[in-house]
Formats: structure tokens, C-alpha cells, sequence
């Protein structure tokens, strides 16, 4: 660091990254790509040549059983059914905390992160102890016939709760960024408030809730610490994807654990690659 | 004695510099002058060695540095938005380049407080040491960062469009205690603008850029009345472009006289106010080319829709590039 | 409230509000308050009786120390990548930035998952560990990998875009100065980031700490020696020792606020900074 030298600038301009005056890259970046390899990289890695071993025929029997099937469709509808009511709850908070003014709002501004900042485990049987036949709410429901606890319902619950940060942190700054003054030229045209939102606002703010919902939802399909205590974990009813993978793994059985986390890591890659593309296409669309 | 020798340098596909030659007395004011993307500040960022040459050498007096580090080039750099360490006080700012010298090479707490100070008050900061950056205005930052680059005592001052980032009014009395600050120091220096009035009241010699190459090396009584080539006619100063025999015609609009008889007949399209005369926008009856010139404020303005007779004291002809 | 032409009537807004904070209570507070109200509910001594057992007490240890340990290496490695990635420019970045990424889209049982088929009994290296009486999974150092993973993008992702608003002006500025490389990083760049890598330290930290999946695979529940506090929280649940869960969770939720208000505090700081800085 302390050299007054470096190679000549004509061997440096061949290089495949540009030259910069500031020092440690080879450090910093042998650091990143080591430290990314080692933790990550290699070890997601490992499962899909796990995977490729098994043959495709036998993949297929066990990533794609009927119990298999039974906890995807249970995992992707609840995390699917999670994620709208938070994007239509998100959005109303984001909404409410950007454009309005009322006394708390910072606490609850703060409360949202509270699923970001509360481990799972803690939510997980806070949420069954509030919603179990006995429990605060659900001794309520339960005359009325509602069952949430070691239902469907209460899985989408448990999910509500993790997804909703997503869908208002990735449509707040958005809505901030909104400025009044496209609303204020759409009023001046003539348009009513509910056109302007319609017209104005809610094409704006629409890719930012489809990627909130998209984390939201691959967040859900993943989550296994706050459902497993409100699910009931009953094969075939109420065993989400995560858990049907912790069962395999505790009867050692290796390959169907692996198969179901290979197929969950694909949707999850895919919807990964979709996020990506959908805010790419949103930004070459707004030209930032 | 500052030397450029073939200087290129490209930014991927795009041709930032291409040979570049340019030599700066001892004690000169320099500025670089351009629009964007002209280079120039690519130049200045290579003098300095934040910004690495494909081919060429910078020579500091006699000695080649195109391979020292832009710590040990012994520049002053002022950035055009400053870089001021914001969680450092003005003070800690100017006395950095002090601070962080080798422990043998590194004067006294004593002596940098001292250094620090009597920097401050030739920038006229006196007093303001304790503050942060946050806490002063534009002009006021900008001569912390100069202050904080001489700090140094560079052999070198270096500043990327120093007046860049502030408004008209405090921009014209930074401009004119900028030169007197050179004048009473003598140290060589070179800046970056896109503003040809800054670039032609500063500079002891300007230096116009365009397209990675320079145009036109001269004082700034040269670069106007003599301009070289059309482009550094018609980027430094106002300028009528008119097509004549053999290439493009250009005459500034305060060297036209209206006379009676011959000339050109320009149809009058709008007349006001500018400085002390009048300024008449037209266009030339037998071209529809647009011209501007000045008539003396003491004659009576010509009306809208009329016609005059203008006739160049002064023009230059460019043949097509 | 002054009357404008682009917002919704008085009573729109109160009904909007009230419908916000309603959902919010339902869903987030209430969750909240009954952790507290669960674990108190036997009285104080029962909850100070639950905390106290030396079950408790190894969990919070084995907590405190995964979090000392894995922390600590995020920060590094944030600090690198991002480094790397905005003082640079290289071809690859934008890949570079979803590969750091990844974890987060990895489900947590899934990031167990690959430790244990890497290291496990049956795993790739799991004779050669056993032939050498090493043990990672079922141990402490397989949490520590797990919590690792599951915490890799923390740091790096909130100094990025940060590093990136600021630019490379004050680290040349310093360079100019006759700064060396360290110099610059220690007395320029670090105070510039010191409040974004707090933020960041503090999401990293709650996350090691209240991981529940990753680790649940990974460790084997063993009493006293590898279980962490949500781990606990688990066993204790599932043998209906209900007081001692939610006690134990309750530590982890105040954790949890703690985080919160740290957060919301340094982000009326990064408010302050950003408005002294234009």
C-alpha cells in the first residue's frame, strides 16, 4: 500500500476491470468471491448435484408424491392467499403512513419491521396461543364455527404476519417518490379522486406492489418457524413444503428431503428472476 | 513546468482524449474549457492521477509521474461538489492532509493547529474552524476545500469546475477573490469549466476542448478576437454563422456596423435592451438565416418589420470540416 | 387542516386510518402483546423461575455466542463486497449482487438442508469428519455455518446502495490529501458509513439470534448443549411448559423491540445527516 509504483498504465488498460486510484480491490474482491463461494455458493451447490444423482425417474417419485404435491399445493396457495391480503392491506398502511398525519404514527411506522425484527419461533406461538379454541381470539371464533388454528387459515395467518413489511416497505418510497404534483396535474384536468388513483397512482405504484407481493410470497412459501406451531402438521392437510422436508430429514431419508428442496429452491430462484426482471423493466420504463 | 505528452484515454468504446499536448508555465492560471464531454475533465483528473492514461506521459518538471500515485503527485484537487469529510470539523477538514502524514513527516499537533489556522485565514474562514461542513454555505464550503488543498502545499492546484455548484451572485465574488488568491500566491494552477466568461476572466491562457481533443491553446484576448477553428468561434462568445463563399462566415454581434448602401438587408424581428446598446435579432432577407448585432443605444431603435443594412467590421471565414 | 384539491375528504382519511391501524393491531400488536401477557401469567416469580434454569441459561449463552461469532464475520465480509462492488467498476457486478442475494430467497429449512448433506453423518464430507472426530452438524459450529448462510446478505445489502449514493469523491479527496489506503478507509470511509453499518449490524443481529429454521435442522436439540433460545422456546412449547416458552420467547421479543427502536432511531439520524448534507 505504501509503494509509489504500479505497473505501467498500458498493461493496466488491458485488464478486465477498470482501472481506479483507490487501493485493496484484489483484497475486497477475493474476499467477497471467497467468502460467497465457501458460505453459499458451494453448499447450494452441493443439493442440486445431490439432486442430479438421484436420477430423474426417482426425483421425479419422490420431489412429486402425492404427499409432496399435497404440501406444495398447501405452501403456494396459503403463501399465494397471504400475499394478496397483504397487498391489499400493505398497501393501505403504506398509503396511510406516507399521506396522512395522525398522533403515533412513528410507533406505528416502527411496528411494521416487527415481523422483519421478531423471531419466527416467538411469532409462531404467539399467533397459536391467540388463535387456538381456547385462545384470545379464537375462543370467538370457535362458536362460530371459524377454525384457524391447525387449519388452512391459520397457516395464511401466521403468513399475513411475516409477508406484510415487504408489500409496505417496497411501496412506501415509491409512494413518497409519487410527488403531489402529477395528482395535482391530474385534478386540474379534470380527473375525480377515484381517476386519479385509478389512472394516476396506481399504475405508478403498481410494479413496486407486485414486487412486495412477489417477496411476500416467496418469503411464505419458504417460512417454516411461525406456521409449524398454528399448522397441526397433519400429512396430507396441514404439512407445509418446509416441514414435509424437516419430516424426511428426521426419517433419513435424504433424497426426498433433497428432491422437495431442489423443486422449492427452483420456484423460488424463478420468482427471484422475476422480481428482478419486473423491476429492471419498471425502471427502464420510468427511465431512472 | 507542467507537461502533457499524447495523452488518450478511452472509456470503453467511447474516445475520451485523444492525443493530448499541452504545456503550463510555472505560476500560470489555466483553464481548461469545453462542453461536456469535451474531456477536459478526464484531463485534469489524469494531471492529478485520480484517473489512470491507456497511453502518454504527464511530466511535473522535467520528472515523469504518469506512474506515481495521486498521493505522491503532491496535487491540491478541489472537487466540484467539494468532498468535505462531513463528520470532520472545518478545522480537522483543512489539517487532514497534515494528519495523516508519515509520523516522522508530520509536523506537531501544534504546528497543523497553527497551519490550519493560518489557512483558514487566508481563505477568510477565520473563526469558523469549530464548525462542520454541514453548517456553512456554498461559497463558504467551497473555500474550505481549498484551503484543506493547500493545506499540502501542493506543487499543483487542480479544481474541477470550482464554481460549479454555486449561485450567480456569490459565483461572480468567488471568481474575482479566486484570481486575486493567485495573483498574491503565484501558485500553478488549472481549472475545469464549461463557462466561457469564467474561463476568459480568469485564465492567464485558455485551453479549449472538444471531443477529446484541443481545439485552440491561447490567452484569452487570442482564443476571442483570433479564434482558430469555427468550433471555438462559435463556443466562446456570441457568434453569427452565416453561409459565404467558400465555408461559413462568422462575425461577433458587436462588430457589425448598419450602413446605407451595400452589406446585407436583415429583416428586424425583435429589439431590446442589452447592456449599453441595442440588441436586434433579424434574419437576412436573402437567406432566412437568423443573425443578432448591437446598434449604438443613442440611435433610435428600428422598428419591428423593417429592414436594415448591416455590413461585418470584423468576420472570419471557416472552411467546412 | 388546510382544504386541497388532491386529498381525500376528512372522513375517507379517518376511516382509511382507522382501518390501517385496526388491521396493524390485529395482525402485529396483538401477536406482541400476548407473548408478554402469556409469559406474566403465572406471576413474576414463575417467569423468573422459567428464565432461571440452567436449560435457559445454556440457551441464552449458546444465543449470545452464535451472534458474537457470526456477526462479526458478516460485517467483514459486507465491508469487502461492498467495497469491492462500489469503488469498482468490473463486469459481472449486477450478478455478483444477486449471488449475495441468494440466501434471502433460500428457504431457512432448506439452508439447514445443505449443511447437513454437506457435513451430516451421510454427508459429503461426513466420513472424512468422522474418521477425524470432527463434528459440525449437531454442533456448535454447524449452527454457526447455518446462521452464517442465513444472515450472509444483512450487512452487505444496506452499505451498498449507500456506498453507491456516496461516491468515490471523499476517498480520492483523501488519496489527494497523501491518505494511504487504510487511512482513508479508517478516517473517511467508515465514519461516512458508521450509521448505515449499525443499521445493518442490527438487522444482522436479530436475525442470528431469533433464527428458528436453519438452525432447528442443523443443531439436534440437544438440551443444554445446542440449543438456542428459539429452540428452546420450541421444546419447552411442545412439552406444554407454556410459562417457560413464552418467557423465554419474551426475552426474544424484547430483543426484538430493542432492535426496533435502535432502527427507528438511527433512521431519524440518517434523516438528519441526509438533510444536513443537500
Amino acid at each position: 500500500m505504501s509503494s509509489t509504483t504500479f505497473p505501467p498504465p498500458t498493461a493496466r488498460a488491458r485488464t478486465w476491470r477498470k482501472p481506479s486510484v483507490l487501493p485493496g480491490f484484489a483484497l475486497t474482491f477475493g474476499t467477497t468471491i471467497g467468502w460467497l463461494s465457501l458460505i453459499v455458493l458451494i453448499p447450494i451447490a452441493t443439493i442440486f448435484l445431490k439432486a442430479a444423482g438421484m436420477g430423474w425417474r426417482h426425483f421425479l417419485e419422490v420431489g412429486f408424491s402425492d404427499r409432496a404435491l399435497a404440501a406444495y399445493r398447501l405452501s403456494f396457495g396459503t403463501a399465494a392467499a397471504a400475499g394478496l391480503v397483504n397487498a391489499v392491506f400493505g398497501l393501505l398502511v403504506a398509503w396511510v403512513l406516507v399521506r396522512y398525519a395522525f398522533p403515533g404514527k412513528k410507533v406505528v411506522s416502527a411496528l411494521v419491521d416487527l415481523p422483519f425484527a421478531l423471531p419466527t419461533a416467538v411469532a409462531g406461538i404467539a399467533l397459536t396461543a391467540l388463535y387456538s379454541p381456547n385462545g384470545w381470539i379464537g375462543q370467538f371464533l370457535d362458536p362460530l364455527g371459524i377454525k384457524v388454528a391447525f387449519t388452512p387459515l391459520g397457516i395464511t395467518i401466521a403468513l399475513v404476519f411475516i409477508g406484510l413489511p415487504f408489500v409496505v416497505r417496497s411501496v412506501e418510497p415509491v409512494l413518497a417518490d409519487l410527488g403531489k404534483d402529477v395528482e395535482e396535474a391530474a385534478a386540474t384536468l379534470g380527473a375525480s379522486r377515484s381517476q386519479t388513483f385509478a389512472r394516476v397512482i396506481f399504475p405508478a405504484i403498481g410494479p413496486a406492489l407486485l414486487t412486495g407481493f412477489a417477496m411476500a410470497f416467496a418469503r411464505g412459501v419458504g417460512e417454516y418457524g411461525s406456521v409449524i406451531f398454528i399448522s397441526g402438521n397433519m400429512p396430507g392437510k396441514t404439512e407445509i413444503a418446509p416441514l414435509l422436508i424437516v419430516t424426511q430429514l428426521e426419517q433419513y431419508a435424504y433424497e426426498g428431503a433433497t428432491a422437495i428442496a431442489v423443486v422449492m429452491m427452483l420456484v423460488s430462484f424463478g420468482i427471484l428472476l422475476a422480481i428482478n426482471a419486473l423491476q429492471a423493466a419498471g425502471r427502464r420504463r420510468m427511465g431512472a | 513546468m507542467i507537461k502533457v505528452q499524447n495523452i488518450t484515454k478511452r472509456f470503453g468504446d467511447f474516445a475520451a482524449l485523444h492525443g493530448i499536448d499541452l504545456e503550463i508555465e510555472d505560476g500560470e492560471f489555466v483553464a481548461l474549457l469545453g462542453p461536456s464531454g469535451s474531456g477536459k475533465t478526464t484531463l485534469l483528473r489524469i494531471i492529478a492521477g485520480l484517473e489512470f492514461q491507456d497511453g502518454g506521459e504527464v511530466y511535473f518538471g522535467g520528472e515523469d509521474v504518469s506512474r506515481l500515485k495521486v498521493a505522491d503527485r503532491h496535487v491540491g484537487f478541489v472537487f466540484q461538489q467539494y468532498a468535505l469529510f462531513r463528520h470532520m470539523t472545518v478545522a480537522e477538514n483543512v489539517a487532514f492532509g497534515l494528519s495523516v502524514k508519515k509520523r516522522r513527516d508530520r509536523p506537531s499537533k501544534a504546528e497543523i493547529r497553527a497551519r490550519a489556522d493560518e489557512l483558514l485565514r487566508l481563505v477568510q474562514l477565520e473563526g469558523l474552524g469549530a464548525r462542520y461542513p454541514g453548517q456553512l454555505s456554498g461559497g463558504q464550503r467551497q473555500r474550505v476545500a481549498l484551503a484543506r488543498a493547500l493545506a499540502i502545499e501542493p506543487k499543483l492546484l487542480l479544481l474541477d469546475e470550482p464554481f460549479g455548484a454555486l449561485d450567480a451572485k456569490v459565483r461572480k465574488d468567488l471568481r474575482r477573490w479566486l484570481r486575486d488568491l493567485h495573483k498574491q500566491m503565484g501558485l500553478t494552477s488549472i481549472f475545469v469549466t464549461h463557462d466561457q466568461e469564467e474561463a476568459l476572466e480568469l485564465a492567464d491562457r485558455v485551453v479549449v476542448m472538444d471531443h477529446g481533443k484541443i481545439e485552440q491553446v491561447g490567452t484569452p484576448e487570442e482564443i476571442y478576437m483570433n479564434p482558430r477553428t469555427a468550433f471555438v468561434s462559435h463556443f466562446v462568445g456570441e457568434t453569427n454563422r452565416v453561409a459565404g463563399e467558400g465555408g461559413e462566415v462568422h462575425f461577433r454581434p458587436h462588430d457589425v456596423d448598419v450602413v446605407e448602401e451595400g452589406g446585407e438587408t436583415v429583416l428586424v424581428d425583435n429589439v431590446f435592451r442589452k447592456g449599453g446598446a441595442w440588441r436586434v435579432e433579424g434574419a437576412l432577407v436573402e437567406t432566412g438565416l437568423l443573425v443578432e448585432f448591437d446598434m449604438d443605444a443613442a440611435l433610435a431603435p428600428p422598428a419591428t418589420g423593417t429592414e436594415v443594412r448591416i455590413a461585418p467590421r470584423r468576420s472570419r471565414l471557416f472552411n467546412p470540416a | 387542516m388546510k382544504l386541497r384539491a388532491t386529498t381525500e375528504g376528512r372522513l375517507t382519511q379517518a376511516l382509511l386510518i382507522a382501518l390501517a391501524l385496526a388491521f396493524l393491531a390485529f395482525f402485529l400488536l396483538l401477536p406482541l402483546v400476548a407473548v408478554f401477557s402469556e409469559a406474566l401469567k403465572a406471576g413474576i416469580g414463575a417467569f423468573v423461575a422459567a428464565i432461571a434454569t440452567p436449560d435457559a441459561w445454556a440457551a441464552i449463552k449458546l444465543t449470545l455466542l452464535i451472534a458474537a461469532i457470526s456477526v462479526p464475520l458478516n460485517v467483514v465480509f459486507g465491508i469487502a463486497a461492498s467495497w469491492a462492488i462500489t469503488k469498482f467498476s468490473f463486469p459481472g457486478k449486477s450478478l455478483l449482487i444477486t449471488l449475495i442475494d441468494l440466501p434471502f430467497s433460500v428457504s431457512p429449512v432448506v439452508s439447514g438442508l445443505i449443511f447437513v448433506l454437506l457435513f451430516g453423518a451421510n454427508g459429503l464430507f461426513g466420513h472424512w469428519l468422522a474418521e477425524h472426530d470432527l463434528k459440525i452438524i449437531f454442533a456448535v459450529p454447524g449452527i454457526v455455518l447455518a446462521t452464517v448462510f442465513i444472515t450472509f446478505p444483512f450487512v452487505a445489502r444496506e452499505l451498498i446502495p449507500l456506498m453507491m449514493e456516496q461516491g468515490k469523491d471523499d476517498e480520492e479527496a483523501a488519496l489527494s490529501l497523501g491518505a494511504s489506503g487504510w487511512q482513508t478507509f479508517w478516517h473517511v470511509t467508515l465514519p461516512n458509513i458508521r450509521w448505515g453499518l449499525l443499521y445493518g449490524v442490527l438487522l444482522c443481529n436479530a436475525r442470528a439470534m431469533g433464527e428458528f429454521g436453519a438452525v432447528s435442522v442443523v443443531s439436534g436439540h440437544i438440551r443444554g448443549e445446542t440449543n438456542t433460545m428459539p429452540l428452546h422456546v420450541e421444546i419447552l412449547y411442545n412439552e406444554y411448559d407454556f410459562v417457560g416458552a413464552f418467557a423465554v420467547a419474551s426475552l426474544l421479543a424484547g430483543l426484538a423491540l430493542v432492535t426496533l427502536v435502535a432502527k427507528s432511531v438511527l433512521e431519524w439520524r440518517f434523516d438528519l445527516h441526509s438533510g444536513a448534507k443537500h
